[in-house]
């Protein structure tokens, strides 16, 4: 008996209705998602990363900090993302809009990142914990990125920007560490990582 | 003439071939035309599972010792990482993958393999493809989307090299001369037709022409999910209803429950993607399905380890002797055991403490390695000496493969498992400090890395065996001394005489 043909469609049929199901519904039913005007402020929700944010987003993406980081808020009844601070409200895919790739993310070995921007503000924070997260963070795991530095000679006056590190994280005498265009992107973006704003299908608590 | 019943009976016994001299001329014509493009493949392959072995122990060492190599942008945590991965997915994994599918296509169809120049050449364009991609990921051009890491060049490279590959077994099946199939080959068949669409797809909608927003994840585990289910999962499962009968000499048990087996899993399985974005940011009813479709694959998997395990039962003694039938018995268990784990872990109050940490990744490695892995190690032990003509060169070689990589795979996962646990219930208790989450670990990530090193030991050992036996075709063929020495050196030593 002869039924390849047979197998051959139960293949095609099997196969094509999960490729229309996971990823054909979803464009029909997401891929018309629009932005949200905020009443308060009068602006649309999201907004796009731009300048320099953007640009630090392309730094995210090359040195791989999905692996360890999450950008979404699961809802306060599912699990302690809410309660330990994460976010004001849960994520939502309206959230993502803009997002080329979109950085959900499947591991926390470091802390979830949506919200990072207002959780924790300063840049001179992420700049040396960039440089080495030993030393706002000890115990960490996550890589130094000394590579997004400049170790470099002081010139006539010391630059404005040098980190300012002290102890076993100093610099030799006479030197001082600078940070990069792309650190100083990459912090950009990671203070523009910031959802404060209430959704019709996500209000602020939940 | 065939009567019904012995045709039956041959769709369960890929061993029946008889032992007529014809049909031996028939073999070593098969084996002649799979040879270049097999072991082509497999000598890829086992360069690509060292160089992706590296690349792991570099990754896990980092994960505790964040100092290391810490200076140098192409060997962070973030890339090493997705260029181990991609090494041994699209290097490691699917070469072999596609070499042992080659041979049971040919095997199974009794017909020389067509084209095997092509295939060469096209073989040559794959590695290019991989290396190309690895580059790009070391160097910062990662997509950062898991599992399709390479940027679109390097993907384009992929494609077609597959298609060239994919191609020719699929018309060596078209002309096969036993027009009867064995279950191995509707396996076979189907990851050979799902896997381009798959791969293309995904590429389409997430690296050349990217579609908005939070349908890019969906379309994400969509893919990740399915290049496991729909293309390793199928081969490895061809592989062990091929080699478990075949080397033991009975048919498989039975012949419903492998259609059984069959079709639910490429309906359930196909489903199953979006269980990864449990808790995320899209509509409930996506991944709803998904955890129906996970939970749904108990059916599919019960079935196969039933059935595989009736065909072994009274057999497990030849797991003393044969090499392939130990890797193959490790594999099979383990994908009862991947599989129902998996289940396990889309059930929603399960997986509010295990997604997010390490338990995901001690639960990849149960798949990809301890099932896949080893299956596919299980077959090459099978394959290679009938291609090269001569008996694997050491049987101690063997035994020292396989108890650093089963043991050393074990020492990955159970430890690795429990410390993913002891994060989740941490992580979601607000009151332990974030930073705790992650020393907590620290034991757990540390004996990774033993057991890393462990498994390193064990590919060297292999791939010192491998090149070992190419060298010995160098040399004229000496036949094997009559004495059979006890333990696995019997089929070391029996292998090419008899059972073909």
């Amino acid at each position: 008996m002869n039924y390849g043909p047979l197998v051959f469609l139960g293949l095609f049929l099997t196969f094509a209705s999960s490729w229309i199901g996971l990823t054909v519904l979803p464009q029909f039913q997401l891929g018309g998602l629009r932005t949200q005007k905020i009443e308060e402020t009068g602006r649309d929700f999201p907004d796009a990363v731009s300048g320099s944010a953007a640009q630090g987003r392309e730094v995210y993406r090359a040195d791989g900090c999905i692996y360890c980081h999450s950008q979404q808020v699961r809802a306060a009844d599912f699990g302690a993302d809410v309660a330990r601070g994460w976010g004001k409200r849960r994520s939502v895919s309206r959230d993502y809009l803009y997002d080329k790739p979109v950085f959900l993310g499947t591991m926390r070995t470091g802390p979830d990142l949506a919200n990072i921007g207002l959780r924790q503000p300063s840049v001179e924070w992420h700049l040396i914990h960039l440089y080495n997260p030993q030393i706002t963070s000890k115990g960490s795991i996550m890589p130094p990125h000394p590579f997004l530095f400049e170790l470099r000679k002081i010139g006539r006056a010391p630059s404005p920007d040098a980190l300012k590190l002290t102890g076993e994280f100093a610099p030799p005498r006479g030197y001082e560490v600078v940070p990069k265009a792309e650190a100083k992107n990459l912090v950009a973006y990671l203070l523009s990582l910031r959802v404060n704003v209430a959704l019709p299908e996500a209000p602020l608590g939940k | 003439m065939k009567t019904p019943t012995s045709s039956l009976f041959r769709a369960l016994n890929p061993s029946d071939a008889g032992n007529t001299a014809e049909s031996k001329a028939t073999l070593a014509e098969i084996d002649g035309s799979c040879r270049r493009p097999v072991l082509f493949l497999f000598t890829n392959s086992l360069l690509w599972l060292l160089g992706g072995t590296v690349l792991a122990l570099l990754a896990s060492w980092k994960m505790h010792s964040p100092g290391f190599l810490a200076d140098w942008p192409w060997l962070t945590f973030g890339r090493v990482r997705p260029a181990h991965l991609n090494a041994m997915i699209y290097g490691f994994s699917s070469q072999a993958a596609i070499g042992v599918a080659i041979w049971l296509l040919c095997r199974l169809g009794r017909v020389p393999f067509m084209q095997g120049g092509i295939v060469l050449a096209a073989t040559v364009f794959w590695n290019l493809g991989v290396t190309v991609g690895i580059f790009a990921i070391l160097s910062g051009n990662s997509t950062s989307i898991e599992w399709l890491e390479m940027p679109g060049y390097a993907a384009y490279i992929l494609f077609i090299a597959y298609a060239l590959i994919a191609v020719w077994a699929v018309i060596t099946f078209r002309f096969r001369r036993e027009k009867h199939l064995y279950v191995s080959q509707w396996y076979l068949m189907a990851a050979l037709f799902w896997f381009p669409w798959l791969y293309s797809a995904a590429n389409m909608m997430l690296v050349i022409n990217p579609v908005r927003g939070t349908v890019q994840a969906a379309v994400n585990w969509w893919f990740a999910h399915n290049v496991l289910g729909l293309w390793f999962a199928p081969i490895g499962l061809g592989a062990i209803y091929y080699f478990i009968p075949k080397v033991i000499g009975r048919p498989i048990h039975s012949y419903s429950l492998s259609v059984l087996g069959f079709w639910s899993l490429a309906l359930f399985y196909s489903w199953a993607g979006l269980h990864h974005l449990i808790g995320g940011p899209l509509p409930a009813w996506m991944i709803t399905i998904s955890i129906v479709a996970s939970i749904m694959m108990v059916i599919p998997v019960v079935t196969v380890a039933i059935n595989h395990h009736l065909t072994m039962v009274g057999h497990f003694k030849q797991l003393k002797y044969s090499p392939t039938l130990r890797f193959i018995v490790f594999g099979a268990m383990s994908y009862t055991a991947v599989s129902l784990q998996g289940s396990s872990m889309a059930i929603r109050s399960l997986n509010k403490v295990t997604h997010f940490t390490h338990y995901t990744i001690a639960h990849a490695h149960l798949g990809m390695y301890a099932f896949f892995t080893m299956t596919m190690f299980g077959s090459m032990y099978y394959i290679v000496p009938r291609l090269v003509q001569r008996e694997w060169p050491s049987a101690r070689l063997i035994s020292v493969h396989f108890w650093t990589t089963s043991l050393g795979v074990l020492l990955y996962i159970v430890p690795l498992s429990v410390g993913g646990v002891l994060q989740g219930l941490a992580m979601n208790d607000p009151n332990v400090p974030f930073l705790k989450t992650v020393e907590l670990t620290k034991p757990y990530l540390i004996t990774r890395s033993i057991s890393g090193m462990i498994i390193a030991v064990g590919h060297v050992a292999f791939f010192w065996n491998f090149a070992w036996i190419l060298a010995r075709r160098l040399r004229p063929y000496e036949p094997p001394v009559a004495i059979i020495a006890a333990g696995l050196e019997q089929e070391v030593k029996a292998g090419l005489a008899g059972d073909i």
